[in-house]
C-alpha cells in the first residue's frame, strides 16, 4: 500500500531527526548541540516541502488531506480535535521557551578574536602585522639547532602548561574541567592550525586578561605568561606546540 | 502612442537628472582641487619654479591624513550619521549593480544572436532592454539620486574624510563624473539605435556601442571599487602619516582592488538576472492573458539562467577575496572569519543555501512545461537530499553555540566530528557538490522535452552519469582527506582539484549533450506559461536573498576595518566608531533591504500602469 504523500513527508522529517539523535548521541557520543539541530531540522523541513510540491500532481496530493480536513463535512470530529490540539501545541512551545531554568544563557562567544595591531610586552612594542617567530628559520637553516629549541620549548610546556592543556596537548589536563571556557585543544584543526605564530605569541603573552571585549562574557583562566616567561621561552614553546601536534602555522602568504 | 511620448519624457527627465547629479557630483567634489591649489602654493613659496624640487620636499606638498576628534564630526538634528550613510550607500550600490548588470547580459544575448544568426535572440535582447527600460530609466535616475545623496551625506557628516579621499582620488573622481554622463548617453544611443542600426555593418556598429556602454559601466564600478578597497588596504600613501605619495594609480591599484573587482563583476551579472527574474515573476503573477503569461514565464526563465550562470562561479571569487584579505592583514582576516563577524558568515551561508534551493526548485517546477518531464521528476528527491546534505555542511559553524551542559558533554568548545565541517575543506566540498547538483537539475530540465535520436544515446548518458559520480566521489575524498587527516598548510590544496572536478563535469556534460541532442526529437512544444505560481515565488526568493546577502556581506567587508576610516591610516574618532552588535547590523541591513524592495516594487507598479495605459490607447 502506498502511504499518503503528507504522511511520507512527516515520516521523512521525523526519521531524519531520530537519525541525527541516534548517530551523534548514541553512536558517536558527541551529541549535536540543540542550536545547530534546530537549524538543521528547519532546512530539512523546508527541503521536504520543496520536493513534495515540485510537481503539480504531488503538490495536489500533499494538500488534499489538509483541504479535506478543513472542508470535508464527514471529518468534523477530527477537525475539532486538530483545531484544539494545534493551539495547545503552540501554547506548550511558548511556555517551554519562556519557562525559567537554571541553565546559564547561551552566548555567542568568539574564541579567536582579532588581535590588536600592536602588542606591548617586555618593555617594547611588537608590530603584530610583521611579527614572526625568530626561531622558525632554523627549521631549514639548522635542523639540529631547531631540534634543541623544540626540546627546550617542550620543557617550558611540561613545566607550565600541561596542567591545563594536557600532556598530549589535547586540552585534557588535570585541571581542565574546572574552567570555563575550557583550555583549548591544540590537536584540533580549529585552534593553532588556523593561526599565525604571532597570534599565539599574543595569546600566550597576555593570556585571559588580554582578551578583547568580544571574547567575553567568560574570562578565560589562561595566565598572563609575559609575567612568568621570557620572550624566547614563549617563542620556543610555540615551536613545540606545532612540532608536537604536527600542525603548521598559517603563514604570510602574499607578503 | 501617448505611452511612447510619456516614455520619452521620462527618459529626458532621467537624462537631465543624471546630468544634474553627475554635474553635482563634480561640483561637490570641489575639494578635489584642494591639493592642486596646494601644489601651486608650494611652487609659489619656493620662489623660483624652475628650481628642481627634491624628493623630500615633493612629498611635503601633500598634507598628511587628518587626525580627527569627535568634534570634527558635525551633529545635525537627530540623525545618526553612520546609519544614514550606511543605508544610503547600500541603496546606491544596489541600484547601481542593477543598472550596470542589465546591459551586460543584453549585450551577451545580442552577440549570441549575431553569432548564430538567429533572430529570436536579437528580439529577446531588445525585448529585455525594452521591457526593463521603463523600470530601468527610473532606476538609473534613482541610482544617480542615491549617488548624489551619498556624496551629500558624506560631505555633511564626514567632511574631513571626504576631503582626504577626494584629495587622493582627485582625477578619478572627476573621471567618474564624466563617465557617469557617458554611461547614460551610450545607453540611450544603444537603446534607441537598436532598429536603426540593423543588419550587416550597422549591426556591428550597434554591438560596438553596446560594448562601449559596458566598458564605461565597468570602469565606473572599478573606480568606485578603488575608493572602497583603498580604505581597507591603503596604498600609494605614506604608511606613517597617510600623506599622498604622488601617484594616483598606486592609490587605485591597491592590494584588494582586483579581488573585489572580480567578485563584484560576477555578482552583478547574477544580481541583475535575479532582479529581472523577479520582475518577470511579478508580471507573470499579475497577468491573466495567456500570451502574456507565456512571455513572462520565458523571460523569468532566461533571467534565471543568467542569474545561475553568475551564481555558480561566485563562491570561488568570494574565496579568493577572503584569502586575499587574510593575506593582507591577519587582523582583518580573523575579524572577518573567526572574530566578531563570523556569525554573519553563518547567516551568509544560510542565505546562499537558500539561493541554491530556490534555483533548483524553480527548475524542478519548470519541468511542468514539457510533456516529457515525467521521465525525470522521479530523480528530484535524491538530488534534493544531496543538496540539503551539502547545505547543512555548508552552514555548520566551526565554533558552536553551546549550553554549558553541552559544553561538558562534548569536552570542549569544538565538536569532534562536526568541528571539521566548519573549516575550508568541508565548505569547499559542500559547495562543489551543490554546484554539480544544481547543474544536474539544469541538465535534466533541458532534457525533459527532448528525446535523443543518435544511436549512442544510451551509452552517452551512461558516460555522463559516470563522470558525475566519479567527480563527486573525488571531491568527497579530497575533502575528507584534507579535512580530517592533514594539517592547515595542505588544507587549501584540496580546493583546486575540487574546482577542476566540477569544471570537468560541467564542460564534458555540455559537450556530450550538444552532440547527443543534435537533431533530437521534441516530445511536444514547450508550454511556456504552464508553471505553477509557486515557482514564481522562488524567483522572488532569489532576488530578495541576493539583495539581503549583498547588504550583509557588504557591511562585513566595510566593518572589518573596525575603528578606521582608512585602515591604519586615518582613525575614525566619531562617536559611532564602534562595531555594532550582530543584531543591530542585521536590523539596519534588513531595513535597507525593505526600503530597496519597496522602491523596486513601486517601479514595477509604475511601469505596469504605463504599459496598461498604452494598451488602452
Ligand atoms: C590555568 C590553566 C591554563 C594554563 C596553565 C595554560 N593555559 Fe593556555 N589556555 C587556557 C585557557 C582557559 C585558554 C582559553 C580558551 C578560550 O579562550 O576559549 C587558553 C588558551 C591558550 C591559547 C590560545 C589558543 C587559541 O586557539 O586561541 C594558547 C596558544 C595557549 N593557551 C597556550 C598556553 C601555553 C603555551 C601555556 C603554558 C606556557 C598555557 N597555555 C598554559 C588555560 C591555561
Amino acid at each position: 500500500m502506498k502511504l499518503p504523500k503528507l504522511l511520507q513527508a512527516v515520516l521523512v522529517v521525523v526519521g531524519v531527526y531520530i537519525g541525527f539523535k541516534l548517530v551523534f548521541s548514541v553512536g558517536l557520543h558527541q551529541p549535536i548541540p540543540s542550536s545547530l539541530l534546530t537549524m538543521y531540522m528547519f532546512f530539512v523541513v523546508v527541503a521536504t516541502l520543496l520536493v513534495t510540491t515540485a510537481t503539480e500532481e504531488s503538490a495536489k496530493e500533499m494538500s488534499a488531506p489538509i483541504k479535506a480536513l478543513v472542508e470535508d463535512p464527514s471529518k468534523k470530529t477530527i477537525r475539532n480535535i486538530v483545531f484544539v490540539l494545534v493551539p495547545l501545541l503552540a501554547a506548550w512551545m511558548t511556555y517551554s521557551k519562556l519557562a525559567p531554568s537554571f541553565e546559564a544563557p547561551v552566548e555567542l562567544r568568539t574564541i579567536h578574536p582579532a588581535p590588536p595591531s600592536s602588542l606591548k610586552a617586555y618593555g617594547k612594542s611588537f608590530d603584530m602585522m610583521k611579527l614572526e617567530n625568530p626561531f622558525s628559520k632554523f627549521q631549514k637553516e639548522d635542523p639540529e639547532k631547531f631540534k634543541v629549541l623544540v626540546k627546550e620549548g617542550g620543557d617550558v610546556y611540561y613545566k607550565n602548561c600541561h596542567f591545563c592543556h594536557g600532556d598530549k596537548l589535547d586540552g585534557q589536563g588535570q585541571y581542565a574541567q574546572g574552567f570555563n571556557p575550557l583550555p583549548l585543544n591544540f590537536q584540533d584543526v580549529g585552534t593553532i592550525a588556523q593561526l599565525q605564530e604571532s597570534y599565539l605569541f599574543w595569546r600566550i603573552a597576555t593570556g585571559g586578561p588580554g582578551l578583547p571585549k568580544e571574547a567575553t562574557p567568560w574570562l578565560s583562566a589562561m595566565p598572563v605568561w609575559k609575567d612568568f616567561l621570557t620572550e624566547d621561552e614563549i617563542w620556543k614553546v610555540i615551536l613545540f606546540l606545532y612540532d608536537y601536534t604536527g600542525q603548521a602555522p598559517r603563514s604570510w602568504a602574499a607578503h | 502612442m501617448s505611452f511612447f511620448s510619456g516614455f520619452k519624457r521620462l527618459t529626458c527627465l532621467t537624462l537631465l537628472l543624471s546630468l544634474l547629479f553627475a554635474g553635482g557630483f563634480s561640483f561637490t567634489s570641489i575639494p578635489v582641487f584642494a591639493n592642486m591649489a596646494n601644489a601651486e602654493e608650494a611652487v609659489k613659496s619656493e620662489g623660483t619654479p624652475t628650481e628642481s624640487v627634491k624628493e623630500g620636499e615633493k612629498k611635503a606638498e601633500y598634507p598628511p591624513a587628518p587626525k580627527l576628534t569627535a568634534a570634527d564630526y558635525p551633529q545635525i538634528g537627530g540623525f545618526n550619521p553612520r546609519i544614514l550613510v550606511w543605508i544610503v550607500a547600500q541603496l546606491h550600490l544596489w541600484f547601481a549593480a542593477f543598472v550596470l548588470a542589465v546591459p551586460i547580459f543584453v549585450l551577451i544575448i545580442e552577440a549570441i544572436g549575431m553569432a548564430t544568426k538567429d533572430q529570436r535572440y536579437d528580439n529577446m535582447a531588445y525585448e529585455f532592454i525594452k521591457v526593463s527600460m521603463a523600470a530601468y530609466s527610473i532606476t538609473a535616475s534613482i541610482t544617480a539620486i542615491m549617488g548624489g545623496l551619498l556624496t551629500f551625506t558624506l560631505l555633511v557628516f564626514y567632511p574631513d574624510l571626504f576631503k582626504y579621499m577626494a584629495s587622493l582620488f582627485s582625477r578619478s573622481m572627476l573621471a567618474y563624473a564624466f563617465l557617469f554622463f557617458a554611461e547614460s548617453a551610450s545607453l540611450y544611443v544603444y537603446y534607441y539605435g537598436w532598429h536603426w542600426l540593423e543588419g550587416g555593418f550597422k549591426k556591428w556598429v550597434h554591438l560596438t556601442i553596446g560594448l562601449v556602454l559596458n566598458f564605461v559601466g565597468t570602469v565606473l564600478m572599478l573606480l568606485a571599487n578603488a575608493w572602497v578597497t583603498f580604505s581597507m588596504s591603503p596604498n600609494g600613501v605614506d604608511p606613517a602619516t597617510g600623506a599622498f605619495l604622488g601617484s594616483e594609480w598606486d592609490v587605485i591599484h591597491n592590494f584588494l582592488w582586483n579581488p573585489l573587482n572580480l567578485h563584484r563583476v560576477i555578482a552583478n551579472i547574477a544580481y541583475g538576472g535575479s532582479i529581472i527574474g523577479a520582475y518577470a515573476a511579478y508580471k507573470f503573477l499579475s497577468s491573466s492573458v495567456k500570451e502574456e503569461k507565456a512571455h513572462y514565464d520565458w523571460m523569468g526563465y532566461t533571467a534565471n539562467v543568467i542569474a545561475v550562470g553568475g551564481l555558480l562561479p561566485l563562491p570561488f571569487a568570494g574565496y579568493w577575496l577572503t584569502a586575499e584579505i587574510y593575506a593582507y592583514s591577519q587582523q582583518m582576516g580573523i575579524t572577518l572569519m573567526g572574530g566578531a563577524f563570523a556569525w554573519l558568515f553563518i547567516m551568509q551561508a544560510v542565505l546562499i543555501g537558500a539561493l541554491f534551493l530556490s534555483v533548483n526548485y524553480y527548475l524542478w517546477c519548470g519541468m511542468g512545461r514539457s510533456e516529457g518531464s515525467g521521465r525525470y521528476t522521479k530523480h528530484i528527491w535524491w538530488i534534493a537530499a544531496l543538496i540539503v546534505g551539502c547545505f547543512l555542511v555548508w552552514f555548520t559553524p566551526h565554533t558552536l553555540v553551546l549550553t554549558n551542559q553541552e559544553l561538558k558533554a562534548l569536552g570542549g568548545p569544538y565538536h569532534k566530528y562536526l568541528g571539521p565541517l566548519g573549516i575550508m575543506p568541508a565548505k569547499n566540498t559542500a559547495v562543489n557538490i551543490m554546484i554539480i547538483m544544481t547543474f544536474l537539475s539544469f541538465t535534466l530540465y533541458r532534457r525533459a522535452n527532448k528525446i535523443a535520436t543518435v544511436s549512442w544515446a544510451a551509452s552517452g548518458s551512461a558516460i555522463q552519469a559516470a563522470i558525475f559520480v566519479a567527480a563527486i566521489l573525488n571531491i568527497i575524498f579530497l575533502g575528507v582527506y584534507h579535512g580530517y587527516f592533514t594539517n592547515t598548510a595542505y588544507k587549501v590544496a584540496a580546493s583546486i582539484p575540487q574546482v577542476l572536478s566540477t569544471a570537468v563535469v560541467i564542460i564534458s556534460t555540455l559537450i556530450i549533450d550538444s552532440m547527443m541532442f543534435k537533431g533530437a526529437k521534441e516530445v511536444g512544444p514547450l508550454r511556456w506559461g504552464k508553471v505553477p505560481d509557486r515557482s514564481q515565488y522562488a524567483l522572488f526568493m532569489l532576488a530578495v536573498s541576493f539583495t539581503w546577502l549583498m547588504g550583509l556581506m557588504g557591511y562585513v567587508r566595510s566593518g572589518i576595518r573596525q575603528h578606521w576610516h582608512v585602515n591604519s591610516i586615518m582613525r575614525d574618532n566619531s562617536i559611532d566608531a564602534f562595531t555594532p552588535t550582530i543584531g543591530v547590523a542585521a536590523q539596519v541591513v534588513t531595513s535597507a533591504t525593505v526600503i530597496f524592495m519597496a522602491i523596486v516594487i513601486f517601479i514595477f507598479w509604475l511601469s505596469n500602469i504605463s504599459s496598461k495605459k498604452s494598451a488602452v490607447h
